[in-house]
Parts: structure tokens; sequence; C-alpha cells
């Protein structure tokens, strides 16, 4: 204990110093996001026509409009449709991939591993038109299957890569003795690897979930009315009369809130993911 | 850890090989179709000189001063984010209660939908309705990012450096978890300052952290569309045009598609030159320290 105290008092000489750093650091942050929210809870006259930091006269009607307007609630159905379809599939494919990765060596695997990579760092604007294309050429213009496949670009690469730190960092041991005790590789893989790497599935399925959910360029180039996103109905609150600001900051505080609701469980994880299991 | 040669690992690879060869090759084999043929209303014509597209493009005076613009955007972020982000880890509480809601907070603003980010910010800074824009107006600094150049400019990047610092934070963050008390307590015994203890012992552990967060602010600073787009448009004028909105503009706004292909290709393996120096080095930081 005074072991600990120590280490604390030397890594951290100026308590004081360290909070009030973190304390303006979170305020610059949150400030932002805080008028967001102010604004979501007045009515237009108040945003308009004075100047307050705190709503003066507290109104849900946006949210209200929101939540009541078939046109409105079914932009985030869509957007959780897709997210929910892709992170599926990426995890899918990604799992066996990642396992060959940090367990085999055979023809090829760097180079395979830096072009899955470079599918990363394709840029979404070079794919927007061809997709547009090739989606359409095949039927699956505005679907939520189109957005999730073409969201697969970037984010099976980005699950291989995080699945396959974690999965490093099992012993090799256990793969050999479960071979020896007679499991088959799928009854192995899935009853006794997965839980194994139960923490590095879910760190990956935040990382998927928040690369898909942020993204707008491509799930609106491939989406008309069925299948568009919430992200793309917000432009909607553009109207004849101006801008209808309240609504306009309403649904962007209810775009924060299933990604605040998902970092909340791997609150304890998400340092290690962002260091894709590499630490 | 030594790896068992075996071909059949192909076979649990097989899978992603063909979901990403059906969502990247093929789309990107529509590009350089588009690049060497002369696209209208749906037919090709060939092209007198194949790469008459590519060559249009390199004398184009428009994409060097969007690739001027954007890697002047990227180094700027990066010389703001990566020391900021080392700053405010060091600076983190290490356990308990405060680490996790540090932890919660910070995280926040990378869950944000990109274009919400843009319109949060586009809020924030307008003089008649935004906290940031009305104060500052009210201090009496003219301050409008529609029209004054430095104001996009300084609007642009204080909100790349508000979206992504945490990322770079975060990553540094698990870098310093990783080292382990004794080395703490050597440096304790030897009577290192805190700059020694920073220098020999804290950042030589975070670099293989480092690098994964400047190769990622890098690709996807690289890649910036959505939210200058939102907040500025690209403009005023040009001013904040980068590389994707430009591409965008051409391929989607003027239907250029034959040199917005040709842009799209260039565009492409910079980033791929850019990234396959950064992977190197990573891979042999791995190997240094023995992974």
């Amino acid at each position: 204990m005074s072991d600990l105290a120590q280490k604390r008092a030397f890594a951290l000489p100026k308590i004081k110093g360290n909070a009030i750093v973190m304390a303006l650091y979170l305020l610059f942050l949150l400030l932002p996001i805080y008028w967001l929210l102010n604004m979501s809870l007045k009515t237009n006259t108040e945003i308009l026509n004075s100047f307050t930091l705190w709503p003066a006269d507290l109104t849900f009607d946006n949210y209200l409009t929101i939540l009541t307007d078939a046109s409105w609630y079914t932009g985030y159905l869509n957007s959780m449709a897709y997210v929910v379809m892709n992170m599926v599939i990426s995890l899918a494919v990604a799992l066996p991939a990642a396992y060959a990765f940090s367990r085999y060596s055979f023809m090829g695997d760097k180079h395979l591993f830096f072009w899955l990579l470079t599918n990363r760092m394709a840029p979404p604007a070079v794919f927007a038109l061809p997709f547009f294309q090739l989606y359409s050429s095949v039927g699956l213009f505005d679907t939520h299957i189109a957005v999730a496949l073409a969201h697969c670009l970037f984010n099976v690469p980005l699950a291989v890569w995080i699945l396959e730190g974690f999965m490093r960092g099992v012993p090799k041991e256990i793969d050999e003795t479960a071979y020896i005790d007679g499991y088959s590789f799928p009854r192995f893989f899935i009853r006794i690897f997965t839980p194994l790497v139960a923490s590095g599935i879910g760190v990956t399925a935040f990382f998927l979930f928040m690369f898909s959910w942020v993204e707008l360029l491509l799930s609106r180039t491939l989406t008309s009315v069925d299948a568009k996103p919430i992200a793309a109905t917000m432009t909607r609150t553009v109207g004849a009369a101006g801008i209808d600001w309240g609504v306009l900051a309403a649904a962007g505080v209810l775009t924060i809130l299933p990604g605040a609701l998902v970092i909340y469980f791997v609150r304890n994880y998400i340092a290690k993911g962002f260091a894709l299991g590499r630490v | 850890m030594n790896k068992t040669v075996n071909q059949k690992a192909w076979f649990l690879v097989l899978p992603v090989l063909l979901l990403v060869a059906f969502s990247a090759v093929i789309p990107l084999m529509t590009v350089v179709n588009y690049s060497v043929q002369d696209a209208f209303a749906g037919d090709f014509y060939p092209l007198d000189d194949k790469l008459e597209w590519f060559k249009q493009m390199l004398a184009s005076e428009r994409m060097w001063n969007a690739l001027g613009r954007q890697v002047t955007f990227s180094v700027i972020i990066l010389a703001i984010e990566i020391p900021l982000g080392i700053f405010v880890a060091l600076n983190m509480p290490k356990k308990g209660f405060w680490a996790s809601l540090c932890l919660v907070l910070m995280s926040l603003p990378l869950l944000i939908p990109w274009n919400v980010v843009g319109t949060i910010w586009q809020i924030f800074g307008r003089v008649d309705i935004g906290l940031l824009g009305y104060t500052l107006s009210a201090l009496g600094i003219d301050y409008n990012y529609t029209q004054d150049f430095y104001a996009a400019w300084i609007t642009v990047i204080v909100m790349d450096v508000w979206h992504w610092t945490s990322l770079v934070a975060l990553l540094a963050y698990a870098g310093l978890q990783s080292i382990p008390d004794a080395y703490y307590q050597a440096a304790k015994i030897d009577q290192a300052s805190r700059w020694k203890v920073f220098r020999y012992i804290e950042l030589p552990k975070m670099m293989g952290v480092l690098m994964i967060a400047i190769l990622l602010r890098f690709m996807d600073s690289f890649m910036i569309y959505t939210e200058p787009f939102v907040v500025t448009g690209g403009g005023p004028g040009n001013s904040t045009t980068f590389l994707s909105i430009d591409l965008v503009k051409m391929a989607l706004g003027q239907f250029d598609l034959g040199p917005a292909a040709a842009f799209s290709i260039m565009y492409y393996l910079v980033i791929l030159l850019i990234s396959y120096v950064f992977y190197t080095v990573m891979t042999n930081l791995d190997k240094r320290d023995g992974h």
C-alpha cells in the first residue's frame, strides 16, 4: 500500500496540476456537446431571439417531433440495421482470419496482411461512385445490406487487425492441448478459443460499431429512401422557413446516445482496443 | 510467438479475402477503367492518349493546391494532437472511478457521427446562436468562419483537435499502463528527473502505440471529408477544400469521371506509399520489442 502511494506520489508529482489539466481538457470536450444538448431543449424562438446559457423555457417538443415522426425515427432504425449487419458479417469473417494470422505462417501472409490494411486506408471518396454503380448493377442499391457490405471495406481489415493482436496474447499451448484431447478445429474454435478472446471480440465489436455508425459519405451515396441513415436524414431540417435548429440539435443528441451507451459497457477495454490489442 | 508453417491457413483467410476483394478490388478496377477512357452518358470511348487524364491532373493547379492544403492540414493536426494527446495521457488518473469517468467522457467525441461533429461546430461557432462565436464577438474579435480564411482554418483545426485528440490520449494511456512499476522504482532510486523518466522510460514504452496513433491520425486526416464539408463547405472560396472534398465535387458534382478517376488513383497511391513507410517502421518496432 505504501509502495503504491509512493509510486503515485512519484509518477504524479502534482496531483492538483493533473486535475486542472484534465478538467480543462474535459471542459473543452464537453462544452460543444453541452451546447447542442442545451439547444435541443429550447424552442426555436428562444434559440434565435435570446442568448441563454441554459434553457429558460425547457421543452421536449424537439425530441417528440423526432420520436413520433416516422420519417425521422426510421433513420435511426436504418442506421442500427446496417451497423448490426456489418458487425455480424465483419466478425464472422475476421475471426478465423485473425486466428490464421496469429497462429500460422503461410505463403504471402505478410503481403496479405498489408493489403488488408491498405483497405482501411482507402479514402471513401474514391470508392463512393464505383460502389454506387456496383450495388446498383446488382440490384442492392438502397438496401441495408449494401451499406453493411460497403462498410466492410474498412471494418473487416480493422477487425482482423485488432483480433490478431488479442489472439497473439493467448498461449499456443492451449490449442495444442485441445487437439491432443481430440477436439476438432471448429469445436475447439467455438467452445474453447472464442471464450478466451471474448474481451477482444467485445472491443472489436465496439470499433466496428463506431466506424460504421459515424460514417456518412458511403451510407449516403448508397441509399435514397428505404435505407437512409439518420445522419443523412438530418439535412432535412433545412426547410422553407430556414433551419429548424431545435430539431436538428435534438437529432444530433440522439445520435450521440447509442455511442455513449456502448462506451459505458467497454470502458475498461477502450484503451487496449484503440491500441489494437498491442500493449 | 513462433508460428507453424501451415498452408491450409489460407482457407481460414479465404472469406476475408473474397469479401474484401468484392468491396475493394471490383470498385478499384472500375476507377482504373474510368481513368484510361472517356466516359460519356454511360458509354466508353477510347482515349487517343491512354494517360491523358493523368497528365491533365498532374498539370492541374487545382489538384496541387488541394494536395498542398491537405498536407498542411495533416501536418498541423498531427503536430497539435500527438503532443497534446501524450500530455493529456500523462495527466490522466491511473485507476479507479476517476480513470473510468475520464475514459468514458474522452471517448465521447469519437463516437459521434462525423456530420454531427460538423453540425456541432457549425452551431458552436455561429456568432448569433453559438457559444464560441457569440463569446468571441462579444470580446470584440471579428470571427466569421464562412467568410474569413483564417477563421475557417482555425475552426476546422480546432474541430479536428476536439474530435481526435482523445484517440491519441487513449493510445498513449494504454502504453503508459503497460509500464511495470519496477521501472519507476528504479528511476526513483537513480533519482531521475521527471523529464528523464518521460524521455527514457515512458516515451520508449509508448513508441509502439504512438506509431499506431500517428498512422491512424495521418490516414484519417488525409481522407477527411464530412466534417469540414458540413462546417465550411470547402470555403471561403476554396480555402478549406481538401482532397476528398475536391474529389467528390469533381466526380459527383461535375461528373468529370475520367479526371476524377485519375485523381482517385494518384490520391490512393500517395496514401499507400506513406502508409507503407509507417507500417514498415511499426513492424520493425514490434520486432525489436520482441512481440
